[in-house]
């Protein structure tokens, strides 16, 4: 297949059709407005359903009732909105229903800013919304890698009965990249007939419902969801980087991975022995790899690079177990680290634990 | 035998767990039968609200889907927009709708969505223990307006019929009430042409019903019934507000 120019966010919208979705329902927000402008002219195209709902606490209400109906369905949002949609997605959690949503992450809290940011990084990843509920939550690097997940992110959902989280950042939602839709082959719907409510036709009546008023019914619930969680960890994916003879790792995800990859193939040439392990799930995390980078006698450090105020490294000093000293750099608010900054941190890092050249 | 009266077939067997008195069983009933007189038991979703009559999906034995508080048209408008060859009911308090779904109801009725809206207003939050709605009436006491509703306070009650009828998109919009045998039938009447109306792809329906909470009000059913008369009927007035002809 040839690849096409296209922007991360509209690039989002075309994927999501790729893959089957013919329904979104969204309200309008910055940095990621186009997936919205871009489905309002597609989806009438491919007899699809658009409506800008008038909140996204609606929108997600939306996405409950569609996914309750058995039917693919997405909507992306960015940080404050993925907020008011913490209601709809708990509900969708607790009712276990496949949805997916792509948060374009922007600076916070509050208003915040429109610019790139990792900082709902704790609301993908931990939950977000009320109740003990996690997503599965994917974090591309680029707009081709956005197109693929948002593709797989459908059969993922499926899979579990559970809402997917996309995280992008306005970053790889504005820029033009190359892609190929043809990546990723679209796989047919599960059947939904047994628990979706298409109508009680020659079957028993079926109910969506998150309503336990049982407490010994709601704890065993608890535990399934539990169990379901830990049986995603099939799904943890990571790129390695660098890392074969790496002395010191850089643990970082989405844009940040890309300055990091940068900063790295030029300390390589001043001889600094740096890689990168750039988780792509981020829930389910890649602990169990990582921690066996960290156990590594040849690796003396760790280093994590994100846009908030540490809220990954919470994992990677989870994942290392203190066996290894964890250095943090981050920007935030909205700007992204430079490769020089980075390089800097990098080498200090490095150098200050002994690392090698 | 003829049989001339039994329990609806889109009603399972289960007994309800409403305070004796309380018009939601009606209410239920009256669905229920419009959906077995209309055929479409095995075509509808029925979307339960939260309130009183969250169980609502126990009673009904048709698919449906249990809403956040007050969310009910959003979710509505999701099932319908990808399933439109189902018939799309919401069923909600006066708390959920009136306030909390304030915006949800507004919009779903604005955007003419194909669905049907059975709005229970009993002038109190009932299953938080009485509280103040949004149609309590001035003066009326509740747990959370212990010296009666102060209208300089908190405003006046909300009229829903009303102020949907405003909105330039064509519906039905109908207030009824289930505090006497006549009102009941008339309220039947109003659903099934609400529904009628969805059937054949016209427009947004909205039946509100006025109705009582015995236990919450602290009186009897049958003061229940004399109370909604006397003070909610001059305030809310029965009959159509819109009709998509009119449009
Ligand atoms: C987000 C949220 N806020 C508050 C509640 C608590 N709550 C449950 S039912 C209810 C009021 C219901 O009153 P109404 O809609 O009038 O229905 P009724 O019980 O009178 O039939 C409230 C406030 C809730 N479940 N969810
Ligand atoms: S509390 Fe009121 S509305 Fe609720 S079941 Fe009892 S009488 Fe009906």
């Amino acid at each position: 297949m040839s690849k096409i120019l296209m922007k991360g966010a509209e690039a989002v919208g075309e994927a999501a059709i790729r893959a089957g979705c013919i329904s979104y329902f969204c309200y309008p927000i910055t940095p990621q407005s186009e997936v919205a402008e871009y489905l309002s002219k597609r989806l009438p195209e491919v007899g699809g359903t658009f409506v800008q709902a008038e909140s996204e606490v609606a929108a997600s209400q939306m996405v409950y009732g569609a996914a309750g109906a058995g039917v693919r369905i997405m909507t992306t949002s960015s940080s404050p909105g993925i907020s008011l949609m913490t209601e709809g997605i708990s509900y969708i959690a607790g009712a276990e229903l496949p949805a997916v949503f792509v948060n374009i992450v922007r600076g916070g809290p509050g208003l915040g800013g429109i610019l790139p940011s990792q900082a709902d990084y704790f609301q993908a990843t931990k939950g977000g919304g009320h109740g003990d509920y996690r997503f599965l939550a994917i974090a591309p690097a680029s707009v081709q890698e956005m197109v693929e997940w948002v593709m797989r992110a459908f059969p993922l959902a499926e899979k579990y009965r559970n809402p997917v989280m996309v995280v992008g950042d306005g970053l790889l939602a504005q820029m033009m990249e190359p892609v190929d839709f043809g990546c990723v082959e679209p796989t047919p719907q599960i059947d939904v007939e047994s628990w979706a409510t298409t109508g009680c036709k020659d079957r028993p009546a079926n109910l969506i419902n998150s309503l336990f008023l049982d407490p010994l019914k709601l704890e065993e619930f608890n535990w399934k969801l539990k169990a379901k969680y830990e049986a995603m960890e099939a799904e943890i994916a990571y790129e390695e980087y660098k890392m074969d003879d790496c002395e010191m790792f850089v643990v970082a995800y989405g844009t940040t991975s890309r300055v990091v990859r940068t900063a790295i193939n030029a300390l390589r040439e001043e001889g600094y022995k740096i890689g990168m392990f750039r988780p792509i799930t981020i829930f389910p995390f890649p602990q169990k790899a990582m921690r066996a980078y960290g156990e590594n006698p040849r690796v003396k450090s760790v280093a994590v690079v994100e846009m908030s105020n540490g809220q990954m490294l919470e994992d990677v000093k989870w994942a290392v177990l203190e066996k290894k000293p964890v250095e943090f750099f981050a920007r935030n608010g909205g700007i992204v680290p430079n490769p020089h900054e980075t390089m800097e941190f990098l080498r200090k890092s490095y150098e200050k634990h002994g690392g090698t050249k | 035998m003829k049989t001339i009266f039994s329990r609806p077939r889109a009603m399972t067997e289960t007994i309800t767990h409403y305070c004796p008195g309380c018009t939601h069983g009606t209410a239920h009933r009256l669905v229920a039968e419009v959906i077995d007189e209309l055929g479409l038991r095995e075509s509808t979703v029925g979307v339960a609200p939260v309130g009183c009559s969250v169980l609502l999906y126990n009673y009904m034995d048709t698919d449906m889907h249990q809403a956040a508080h007050g969310r009910a048209p959003a979710v509505a408008t999701g099932i319908k927009r990808t399933r439109p060859n189902l018939t799309v009911y919401t069923y909600q308090g006066d708390g959920d709708l009136a306030s909390i779904g304030m915006a949800e109801i507004i919009h779903a009725a604005n955007r003419g969505e194909k669905i049907t809206v059975v709005f229970i207003n009993n002038a109190i939050y009932g299953m938080t223990g009485g509280q103040m709605a949004p149609t309590t009436m001035p003066g009326q006491r509740t747990t959370t307006s212990p010296a009666g509703r102060d209208v300089d306070n908190v405003g006046y009650p909300i009229r829903v019929a009303e102020l949907l009828s405003t909105l330039r998109t064509p519906s039905y919009v109908v207030r009824g009430s289930l505090h006497t045998p006549h009102n009941i039938i008339e309220a039947k009447k109003a659903i099934r042409q609400a529904f009628q109306y969805q059937v054949d792809g016209t427009c947004f329906s909205f039946v509100e019903l006025l109705s009582i909470c015995p236990t919450n009000w602290g009186i009897t059913p049958v003061k229940s019934n004399e109370w909604l008369e006397k003070n909610m009927l001059p305030y809310y007035p029965l009959g159509v507000y819109k009709t998509p002809e009119e449009n």
